[in-house]
């Protein structure tokens, strides 16, 4: 399982730029961001090398923010390789909320992905073969 | 028709005041004698029936507030046993409790009468179909001015509000002349009319009507009297004392004339509640002359308005009331719904999701009334899906329509972000320009 932190951003000019700055401000490295929208509101999701102070320093400066536990999983830089593990999880009987990739390496993709069944969404992984972060 | 009652609308000013005078001596001694709340507020100032010897006393007897009301609800301002009323209105009060107002048989034909009177100033008369697109229901507009239109002996279309084709059909079809809904329902329907292409005077032949129950400008009025070729008349009542007909413009705009053989107003001071003198602005109060079922005496109605007593070139006699220009209390009308704050503070109380500390943008876009309820999220709800923050905003939305009648915009904002302010707090931005 990994870590990210979900931030309730209101669709007004600069917020997601002050939440950055605030990040920035606490020394913590980003990972991975990814933003969810809609044309009121939208919610922020990183990953970063030390979640804890990344949260403290977030809600300290006011934002409405919450760790979330993610399933991370690596993918093959192969063609059909990510379409292989989802068609795996949906075996499974795993429902996906929602995914987004994050810094790999040379060789490998890294995915995470939100589930209400993370046992049985490591299981099917696992059960293919695929590599659980 | 130029009057419905000629005598009593055209009466001279000192038969009036002696009529007046008679009449609020009557009430006192009523209402001491059937209303306990009155016996108990003129005891507490040691004021006697007797010393109330003509509409000059006026200023002596006691003010009643909606929370008058409110502690007496449902029954307990009645001055007559149930047995005798015939009819129970009621309307939103602060805090989800509703006013209600009871009238006898004599209530709802005083009640005809001047809204009869108020739909002869708008160009009805004995043949004229009036179509009636107020909402029916606890809510005075529609029933007020149904009676109204039976009392003139017109025919009556009893459409109610809403299902716009079918009313646009009913009034081409039916050849209504005279037609009564909110001012901004008036602009809906004429829209309509025009994008179905209806020739004004041969499909659509209203010559009159009268909007009430919300705010609007002459702007409007010019608007809506040309687009449809209509006088277009101000009409004022409040549920508590009446509805539709305490006061009406009449085609020369000076005022609405105030029906006052039975509704006697008075503007005071907001801040002293000192009597004002004639055409000075102030809160309306009002005292009914004749009601039987729940007379209230000097009733702040919370309206900010002012008196005009010049002669009018039509003969009536009243005088007249000047266009509301706001309220002394924090009520919006929405829609010609009222909204009270405190009924929002409830709701949201209520919703765990959120904190208490909102604010409401009013406005009005295309001629219609749109708030916006702008609610922090609670700083212990855990969100990181679009969806699940959505299903916070609809079920809140739910709960505060059926809580306040009308509709809002939910917007969700982070916890802390909605202004705070010390003492009152300033929650409402109202952009409405009328």
């Amino acid at each position: 399982m990994i870590q990210q932190i979900a931030v309730f951003l209101e669709n007004k000019e600069g917020r997601a730029g002050d939440c950055c700055k605030v990040l920035k401000d606490a020394g913590v490295n980003l990972y991975s961001l990814s933003i969810a929208d809609t044309k009121e509101f939208g919610i922020l999701r990183v990953i970063a090398d030390d979640n804890e102070k990344a949260l403290a320093a977030l809600k300290a400066a006011g934002f409405l923010s919450t760790i979330v536990d993610l399933i991370g999983v690596e993918v093959p830089h192969t063609s059909g390789a990510l379409a292989d593990i989802l068609i795996a999880l949906e075996n499974g009987g795993v429902n996906v909320e929602y995914m987004y990739s994050f810094a790999g390496t040379d060789n490998h993709a890294q995915i995470a992905f939100k589930t209400g069944t993370p046992e049985k969404a490591i299981a099917a992984l696992k059960a293919v073969g695929a590599t659980v972060l | 028709m130029q009057y419905f009652q000629k005598e009593i609308e055209t009466m001279s000013k000192a038969d009036k005041r002696a009529l007046q005078s008679e009449r609020l001596v009557k009430m006192v001694k009523y209402v001491y004698e059937n209303q306990k709340p009155y016996r108990a507020k003129m005891d507490a100032i040691k004021l006697k029936p007797s010393d109330i010897k003509s509409i000059d006393d006026i200023y002596k007897l006691p003010y009643t507030v909606k929370q008058d009301l409110r502690d007496a609800y449902p029954f307990g301002m009645m001055a007559r046993p149930r047995k005798d009323l015939v009819r129970l209105h009621a309307s939103s009060a602060t805090t989800g409790k509703l006013t209600v107002a009871g009238y006898t048989q004599n209530d709802i034909d005083v009640w005809g009468d001047c809204a009869a009177r108020s739909l002869v100033m708008a160009g009805a008369d004995k043949d004229s179909v009036i179509h009636v697109a107020y909402g029916y229901g606890l809510f005075t507009g529609g029933l007020g001015m149904h009676y109204g239109g039976e009392h003139l002996g017109a025919v009556v279309v009893p459409a109610s509000a809403g299902n716009t084709q079918k009313q646009i059909q009913l009034i081409s079809d039916f050849g209504a002349d005279i037609i009564c809904c909110t001012p901004s329902y008036i602009i809906y329907l004429t829209e309509e009319i025009e994008r179905l292409g209806l020739k004004i005077g041969t499909d659509i032949k209203l010559k009159g009507g009268v909007f009430g129950a919300e705010a609007w400008s002459e702007g409007m009025r010019a608007d809506i009297e040309r687009r449809l070729g209509i006088r277009a008349c101000d009409i004022y009542g409040l549920s508590e004392i009446a509805g539709p007909g305490v006061a009406c413009d009449c085609q020369f705009k000076t005022g609405m004339h105030f029906q006052d053989d039975h509704f006697y107003p008075e503007i005071v001071d907001v801040n002293t509640l000192e009597p004002l003198p004639m055409g000075e602005s102030g809160e309306l109060v009002i005292t009914t002359l004749t009601k039987e079922g729940m007379p209230l005496i000097r009733y702040r109605t919370r309206d900010i308005a002012s008196l005009n007593d010049d002669p009018c070139p039509c003969g009536r006699t009243s005088v007249k009331l000047n266009k509301i220009t706001g309220r002394s209390d924090d009520m919006l009308i929405i829609r010609g719904v009222n909204v009270f704050p405190s009924q929002i503070e409830s709701v949201l109380l209520k919703d765990e999701n959120i904190t208490p500390n909102y604010h409401i943008n009013v406005d009005r876009v295309n001629n219609l009334d749109t708030m916006e309820i702008v609610v922090e999220l609670s700083p212990n709800v855990k969100v990181d899906e679009v969806a699940h923050v959505e299903e916070i905003r609809k079920k809140l939305a739910a709960n505060m329509a059926s809580a306040l009648s009308v509709s809002a915009k939910i917007t969700l904002v982070t916890p802390g972000t909605v202004a705070r302010s010390e003492g009152k707090a300033k929650r409402i931005t109202d952009n409405r320009k009328l």
